[in-house]
């Protein structure tokens, strides 16, 4: 398969990881969103370093799974709290932060 | 080893005192802390007694100039006593420095101040002008510590009281002893220190209700004035050290004496002169700066006695007589000095004559005489004036410190409308109030006359028109001294009932000191018999101007100066040692009938207004009263002090009100207006930019969104 098909699918699921981010309610899509952005660019990453004939952006994925792993435990564990608090896991009623 | 190396001892042991009592004073016995202060007066009058008698031991000086230990400072290290100074032996620019032919001994103790080519030197020097101040201050002030026992022995500050009197003591020792200007100023700056705290002494009381003045109001006003006077006093030593590179009196005169010869150096000398006259007419009390003097009787009894008359007010003529070679380089500033003497003496002694208040009375009486002191230095006799200072100093300190035991009589009465009749129930008081008034009028033998008398001989060959205001004050003082004399211990009994339930004798602490003051003021006058009296009397002949004379050497090197420039024919002291030794019956033309003349013209006056004075207030009758009303609107001014206060007040005051509110809305409209306007637009702008603060996460995924496109489309672009 030519290079220009993996980063066509890359794209496609950046744009609807984004879409997701922005129109979505729901904390725990928002965050499945964010995820589907991360893998997105993994899968560029791979097809450019196969591409490439390299192994640094192969390597490059793992980092970034490790700290998508890491960052989903950290936000999971804010999310249970705000849950705990407000009984909703809406991103729209949360907006303690605001001036 | 001889006193003269102890001369730093003098100001330290009344320092000693004021830290002791001041730090532990409250949690000591009253007989201890007294004690413990007049203790420390009296063994600084002890060395002072030995270094001079040391000082004119002509065989000792000899003696230590040969074996070289003056020059060496051996034995006068003070770093071994405690003042930090390790001095090597062999440093001619510290330890004693003799010279015997005037003589002055000047102990360096320590550098002080070394910054670039300016090095200031803490030292003392010890010559006749200043042995006879220490003599002065030191005595008088003793008796004055030891009254104070008696007088204060009711009051809670007690320990506070004797603490600052030490510290003034210590202060006024360092002004007499400097051998600076910068040491001076330090003592000068001190006794003004010590004046603010102890006119506010009863800080708490009311001094004038009338004018909603309090003690400590008083002080405040005494230390402000004071600090216009000695602004003068620190341009005058910048002047100085500008010209001369040097604070050192010993410099700066030869400085002086050089720049003299060079022609158009007139102008800078006598800004020099005027600007430390400034300063003098602060401290002394002198138009313009008087009219603190007389408020700072706010003070008790026997603070107004040592510090606003025997003593402190007396710096400013010392200054000025301490640099004679500088004043009799400038003729115009001393004709200055001349002219503003004269003029406060006239004026404050036609104020001293309405007055109703003992202790206002004596103040004013303080200002004309200072006024007579610095006439004399006008004239070139500074001999004299520190004739005057001496007597001045005994028979002022006794008439105070007898005012304050008719005060203490009288718990606290000092009108003298409710007083009168007094002399049966204070006769010690009353006897030695009497000498006093007969000193200070001017009749012979006491001291004021010896003093008075020679001062108006001065003036008037130098300056006739002074001589005719001095010789009406000299009747206008024998006027107020003896009204104040007849209205409060003679004539009708005016003291209130209530009042007259404690009326007693001062203790013996009280009495003693005003028994001594007394006898000087009584002998004081026979250290400066003139010249012709002393020839014509016999067994007067030995103190013929001895004081004149003890100080001449001091004052050679200004005459010679002064007499270089042709500008006076100094009448002292050559013109004493012409006469003593029969060389020349007089000078300019006058004869010793001259003098004769003067002086009875002078005895006239005083028994004049005395007489005055007895059919004014010695008697009953209304005569007082018509004659008042007779002057109208003369007789108020100079009640009113002739609104000189209120003058201040419109002139200066007034202005300077008026500038500080235009500096307050200045500020207020101007400076603030900018800083606030920085603040709005801070708070104006941080208004706009919360909006963007929503809380929400999606509004700023977004926008994170938005700013990410933005930035890659402009890569891409570019």
């Amino acid at each position: 398969m030519p290079l220009v098909a993996y980063i066509g699918l890359s794209a496609i699921l950046f744009v609807i990881g984004v879409m997701g981010v922005l129109l979505k309610r729901n904390a725990l899509t928002i965050f499945m969103s964010i995820e589907l952005m991360l893998n997105a660019v993994n899968v560029a990453l791979a097809a450019f370093a196969r591409h490439h004939g390299g192994l640094d952006g192969q390597i490059f994925v793992f980092f970034v799974m490790t700290v998508a792993a890491a960052e989903a435990a950290v936000g999971l564990a804010i999310f249970i709290a705000i849950f705990r608090l407000k009984k909703t896991t809406d991103v729209t009623e949360i907006n303690l932060m605001r001036w | 080893m001889s006193f003269l190396h102890l001369i730093w001892l003098i100001p330290l042991l009344p320092l000693a005192g004021f830290v002791i009592n001041g730090l532990l004073g409250k949690r000591m016995p009253r007989p201890v802390v007294s004690g413990i202060a007049c203790l420390a007066v009296l063994a600084s009058l002890v060395l002072a007694v030995g270094a001079i008698r040391d000082l004119h031991d002509q065989q000792g000086l000899a003696d230590m100039l040969n074996n070289g230990s003056a020059l060496s400072a051996i034995g006068a290290r003070p770093g071994a006593d405690g003042f930090g100074a390790v001095l090597a032996p062999t440093d001619p620019d510290h330890g004693l420095v003799l010279d015997p032919s005037i003589p002055r001994a000047r102990q360096i103790q320590w550098t002080w101040l070394s910054v670039g080519n300016l090095s200031v030197k803490w030292g003392y020097s010890l010559d006749p002008l200043s042995a006879i101040m220490l003599l002065v201050v030191l005595g008088v002030g003793f008796l004055i510590h030891v009254y104070s026992i008696g007088y204060m022995a009711h009051d809670e500050g007690f320990a506070r009281f004797f603490a600052y009197l030490n510290l003034f003591m210590a202060m006024m020792l360092v002004l007499i002893l400097a051998d600076s200007f910068l040491v001076m100023f330090v003592g000068w700056e001190g006794v003004g220190l010590c004046s603010y705290l102890l006119i506010g002494f009863n800080y708490r009381d009311m001094f004038n209700s009338a004018r909603d003045q309090s003690c400590a109001d008083a002080g405040r006003k005494a230390f402000i004035v004071n600090r216009i006077g000695d602004f003068g006093f620190m341009l005058g030593m910048l002047l100085i050290l500008v010209t001369f590179g040097s604070l050192d009196f010993g410099q700066v005169f030869r400085g002086v004496h050089v720049l003299a010869q060079v022609p158009g150096s007139q102008g800078l000398l006598t800004a020099m002169a005027l600007l430390l006259f400034v300063g003098a007419t602060g401290k002394s009390a002198q138009i313009p700066l008087f009219v603190w003097l007389p408020d700072a009787m706010a003070g008790p009894t026997p603070v107004s006695a040592l510090i606003h008359a025997a003593t402190m007010v007396t710096a400013g003529v010392y200054m000025v007589c301490r640099c004679a070679a500088l004043f009799t380089a400038a003729p115009l500033a001393l004709t200055v000095v001349a002219v503003v003497g004269g003029l406060t003496a006239l004026l404050a002694a036609a104020i001293a004559c309405t007055q109703t208040d003992i202790k206002k009375v004596l103040a004013y009486s303080t200002v004309s005489q200072l006024g007579y002191m610095f006439l004399a230095a006008g004239v070139g006799a500074f001999s004299f004036a520190i004739f005057h200072v001496m007597t001045h100093a005994f028979f002022k300190a006794l008439l105070f410190l007898g005012a304050g035991s008719v005060i203490h009589a009288l718990s606290g009465e000092q009108d003298i409308r409710r007083m009168g009749r007094l002399t049966r129930v204070l006769p010690w008081t009353f006897g030695t109030f009497a000498v006093a008034a007969v000193a200070i009028a001017g009749i012979p033998p006491f001291a004021g006359f010896f003093s008075k008398d020679s001062i108006l001989a001065a003036v008037f060959y130098e300056q006739p028109i002074l001589w005719v205001a001095g010789a009406f004050t000299a009747g206008l003082t024998a006027f107020y001294i003896w009204r104040l004399v007849f209205l409060t211990f003679l004539g009708s009994d005016r003291v209130e009932k209530e009042r007259r339930g404690h009326l007693h004798e001062s203790p013996w602490s009280m009495v003693a000191p005003l028994v001594m003051l007394a006898f000087l003021a009584t002998v004081g006058g026979f250290l400066g018999v003139p010249a012709f009296l002393a020839e014509s009397v016999p067994g007067l002949h030995a103190a013929a101007e001895w004081l004149p004379g003890y100080l001449e050497p001091v004052f050679r090197e200004a005459h010679v100066v002064g007499a270089g420039m042709g500008a006076l024919g100094f009448h002292d002291p050559a013109h004493g040692a012409q006469v003593a030794a029969g060389s020349a019956a007089g000078h300019g033309g006058v004869t010793a009938a001259g003098e004769w003349g003067l002086m009875a013209l002078s005895v006239l006056l005083a028994l004049a207004g005395i007489a005055w004075a007895w059919l004014l207030h010695g008697r009953a009758g209304e005569l007082a009263a018509r004659l008042a009303a007779a002057l109208g609107g003369g007789y108020r001014l100079a009640r009113d002090r002739f609104r000189i206060d209120e003058l201040y007040d419109r002139i200066l005051l007034k202005p300077f009100y008026f500038m500080c509110r235009a500096a307050d809305a200045f500020d207020r409209f101007v400076i603030d207006l900018l800083v606030n306007l920085v603040a709005i637009a801070t708070e104006i702008t941080g208004h706009v930019l919360k909006l963007f603060q929503t809380g929400s996460v999606r509004a700023y995924a977004l926008s994170v969104f938005i700013g990410v496109v933005a930035l890659v489309t402009f890569l891409v672009m570019s």
